[in-house]
């Protein structure tokens, strides 16, 4: 059975490949929606082509033969009602099954996986990744490894798609929305603004580069010598003052963030939040909205001075200060 | 056709002749009257909105924009999407035929309320002078669906003027919904019980309670997206700690519904078409009648499937799924029981009927394509495509649409008491179908090779696809042109239509045509079901 599905999708496959009906499949997770697709496509081919087939018999075998003729008038047997009621319902719980099981698992990065950071703006994308490096309407990815992308806009919401990937997300302002992929094969691919975003909406687009992981470690190290994300937060943690509160020598007025990074915090309210990004962005651009125990509100508001880049910049140290913390062995 | 032999009514005094002048129509409390005003203001939305959808076209044929600048494009598609929607499909069936059908058929002397019949059509074409107003003074670019924080700090076109306008022409629907509710409930005719309702008065209740129910929520939604805009109160810019999802809750929890304000009152019309030209009783009355209401109810609560990849969480992204497929069974249903209803029957080919059949394919094609997106592992991939745009054309204009076409031709002799040319009607008809097909088919591709919609200019590979397209959209312009011609030739010219030239049951067709201004010389007495055709045989 599965060798015969195996086989119809390898043959359909073949028919894609010389009319272009079919996108580049390029990550773990793409054929997995083709098939899906396929099955839908399927299923709306087999119920179309039964609804026309038997109009078109009933049309011509029930055609009015003489103008004064009635229709034979039929009851309605309630077993038929059922029937079409219940293989539809039967279907669709299939395919809900199928879909939404597909979706949770498609939807969960690995651990493992290389974390790059978007920020979309009007009309334009903004990528940068942890080594340092950054590009604009680029993406430079090694092919096989698991990439998860965090992304937030600077003004309207964008939408970050991949269509070789089959994965889109829209990138919102104000917060934090993230995708993964692995990439299967290296080569071009297209990455669209899939929301629209305003005038020149459908020229914020790009390229995606899937390249082995020899050259993409020849391109992270070659163009010009950048810092890590966390070494320009760190720079942006002492320009802007933090460690006169934050650090630990500076007594009690802020908490210390060394090892926060995805620990639970307990909140004035006594709900427990986990320390993300979406947390500590707020607690530098909102800090009114942000109360701890033990802690006095007095940390004044950097909205306006810190832009989305720096604050991902920011967020890339605080999470290395978990690491060197744990590393010293404190 | 056993009834169309009588000599048709000549010399009689009929609700278009009873009194003359312009006065007579712009304050008429008539419900015909007052059905005509909106199909003669829908019909200019209807070309306002094809006109822009024309020139967009014309202009995808060159994958770097044959005609405009992308700002102008950007106003095209909002402007099309925004008059389509608010402007014609909303009020389409319920308004015209809605309006000149519902006492006719229940067998009343006219809604319940007419003045507030009126004051709804006075409400309606404000609305839509408001808009156009703003189209014409610089237009709008935000889409139909006004997402903010770009509709309300990022765009620098007419935001507030259409979104007033949307506004003003939701009052109509509510006042309309709550006058055909009233209507239904209260004017019937002795004898005429809820389940001798033809099933267009089913599908037209069906539709009053969304109405009445969904429309005051895009009131409230663009009220506040206007405050947001003028005033900058912080209820959607995330910057000063609103919400922008919040927008598309609000937003997609009525416009959701509205999907089902267009294409309910389009199942009535074809409930009505496929037994009057099978000349049998409807199979499965009270299934048909039922899934109406169902999918009434079943529609407001599945408006999260348009924010699948907003971020909403896994498992209210679930919920959504599993609702959204309950939705299609309903549907489903419908489209078996039309089916079934042509076994069997004494079938004829009139114009209204090839609607009528068209109806059935585009909406089971739309329909099955709704299943892509219920299902979430594909919705991610398609969603913002132009797969979203063919499945909902699909069923806005092959479906709703068609519909309204077969609707409008089923009627028209009882309207202005003229037949049409049928055979002009079947070639009109047949060049819908095939130009619709040729237009919309090729974007369920063109989605799934991923082009997004709302692209101004677009990526050289997906030419051919969208030439096609644009082949097919103005094939679809000519088709809708020829029936507006000879619609209005038959004004004139058409030959009188006598009382039922069909041979179909329901009480609209045992008054004259065109009807009296009080439709009736006596109300109705009704005795027996709906598409009653078993009886007429035996009279024949």
């Amino acid at each position: 059975m599965m060798g015969f599905l195996q086989s119809g999708f390898d043959s359909l496959a073949a028919m894609a490949a010389m009319m272009p009906l079919q996108p580049p499949a390029a990550s773990t997770i793409a054929n997995s929606v083709d098939q899906l697709y396929l099955m839908l496509s399927g299923i709306t081919i087999f119920f179309s082509v039964l609804i026309f087939s038997i109009i078109f018999y009933f049309m011509l075998k029930y055609r009015r033969k003489s103008p004064n003729e009635s229709g034979t008038q039929t009851h309605t047997p309630m077993s038929l009602e059922l029937t079409w009621t219940i293989i539809p319902s039967l279907i669709c719980v299939g395919l809900f099954v199928w879909s939404s099981s597909l979706y949770v698992r498609n939807g969960r990065p690995p651990a493992s996986s290389t974390e790059i950071f978007v920020i979309g703006k009007q009309w334009m994308w903004h990528l940068q990744h942890p080594e340092g490096p950054r590009e604009i309407n680029e993406l430079h990815v090694p092919v096989g490894v698991p990439v998860k992308l965090t992304m937030t806009s600077q003004d309207v919401i964008h939408d970050f798609y991949i269509p070789a990937f089959r994965v889109k997300k829209d990138v919102l302002p104000g917060r934090y929305s993230s995708i993964w992929f692995q990439p299967t094969e290296t080569g071009t691919f297209h990455l669209f603004c899939a929301q629209y975003c305003g005038t020149n909406h459908s020229e914020m687009i790009g390229w995606v580069y899937v390249m082995s992981p020899t050259d993409y470690a020849v391109w992270l190290a070659g163009g010009e010598k950048t810092e890590s994300m966390a070494a320009q937060g760190e720079r942006l943690y002492s320009q802007f003052g933090c460690g006169n509160c934050h650090s630990p020598e500076a007594g009690s007025h802020a908490p210390s963030l060394a090892g926060i990074y995805g620990k639970p915090q307990k909140m004035q309210s006594g709900e427990t939040r986990i320390v993300d990004e979406a947390l500590i962005r707020q607690a530098i651009y909102f800090p009114n909205s942000v109360h701890l125990p033990n802690y006095q509100s007095i940390m004044p508001t950097y909205q306006g001075q810190i832009d989305e880049e720096q604050m991902l910049q920011l967020i890339a140290y605080v999470k290395s200060l978990g690491s060197e913390e744990r590393m010293n062995g404190k | 056709m056993s009834t169309s032999q009588e000599k048709p009514v000549e010399s009689g005094v009929n609700y278009l002749n009873a009194t003359y002048g312009i006065r007579s129509w712009l304050l008429t409390l008539d419900h015909k009257r007052i059905g005509l005003l909106y199909l003669g203001s829908i019909t200019l939305m209807f070309f306002v909105g094809g006109m822009a959808a024309v020139l967009m076209r014309l202009h995808l044929t060159e994958p770097q924009g044959a005609l405009f600048e992308p700002e102008t494009y950007n106003k095209l598609f909002s402007t099309h999407g925004i008059i389509m929607v608010f402007f014609f499909l909303v009020p389409s069936i319920p308004a015209t035929l809605g309006n000149f059908l519902i006492p006719l058929m229940i067998g009343a002397r006219d809604v319940a309320f007419p003045k507030l019949n009126l004051m709804s059509w006075y409400i309606f074409i404000t609305g839509a002078a408001l808009a156009l107003y703003a189209t014409l003074s610089g237009g709008v670019d935000t889409g139909w669906t006004f997402y903010p924080p770009y509709s309300s700090l990022y765009s620098h076109t007419q935001v507030v003027a259409v979104a007033l306008g949307v506004f003003v022409a939701g009052f109509s629907s509510i006042l309309t919904g709550l006058n055909f509710i009233v209507t239904i409930h209260k004017m019937r005719a002795p004898g005429m019980t809820w389940f001798r309702l033809p099933l267009f008065i089913w599908a037209m209740y069906a539709t009053s309670l969304i109405f009445v129910l969904g429309t005051p929520v895009i009131a409230i939604t663009l009220f506040l997206l206007g405050m947001e805009r003028i005033l900058h109160v912080g209820i959607f810019d995330p910057s000063v700690g609103g919400d922008p999802l919040l927008f598309q809750h609000l937003f997609w929890f009525y416009s959701h519904p509205a999907v089902y304000i267009m294409i309910l009152p389009g199942m009535g019309v074809v409930s009505e078409l496929i037994t009057a030209f099978s000349r049998k009783k409807i199979f499965g009355y009270a299934f048909v009648a039922f899934s109406s209401l169902s999918i009434a109810v079943i529609s407001f609560v599945v408006w999260g499937h348009h924010m699948f990849v907003t971020g909403q969480s896994i498992y209210a992204g679930l919920v959504f799924s599993v609702l959204s497929f309950l939705v299609a069974i309903p549907s489903a249903v419908k489209v078996f029981n039309w089916t079934a209803t042509l076994y069997k029957g004494s079938i004829s080919y009139e114009a209204p009927m090839l609607y009528a059949l068209g109806f059935i394919g585009l909406f089971t094609i739309g329909g099955l394509t709704g299943l892509f997106l219920a299902a979430l592992a594909t919705d991610v991939h398609l969603n913002g495509t132009y797969f979203i745009v063919a499945h909902f054309h699909y069923v806005m204009v092959g479906g709703a649409v068609m519909a309204y076409m077969g609707g409008l031709h089923f009627w028209w002799p009882k309207i202005t008491g003229r037949l049409y040319p049928d055979l002009w009607a079947r070639i009109a008809a047949a060049i819908i179908f095939i130009g619709f097909n040729l237009t919309f088919f090729p974007q369920f591709v063109l989605g799934y090779l991923g082009m997004p919609r709302r692209y101004a200019i677009y990526p050289a590979e997906f030419q051919v696809l969208n030439v096609m397209s644009s082949a097919g959209a103005s094939i679809l312009g000519i088709g809708y042109i020829i029936p507006l011609v000879y619609f209005i030739w038959s004004m004139r010219y058409g030959p009188p239509a006598g009382k039922n030239p069909w041979g179909a049951k329901g009480l609209e067709w045992t008054t004259q045509s065109p009807p009296l201004t009080q439709n009736f010389e006596e109300i109705p007495i009704v005795t027996e079901d709906a598409y009653n055709y078993a009886s007429e045989a035996a009279h024949v």
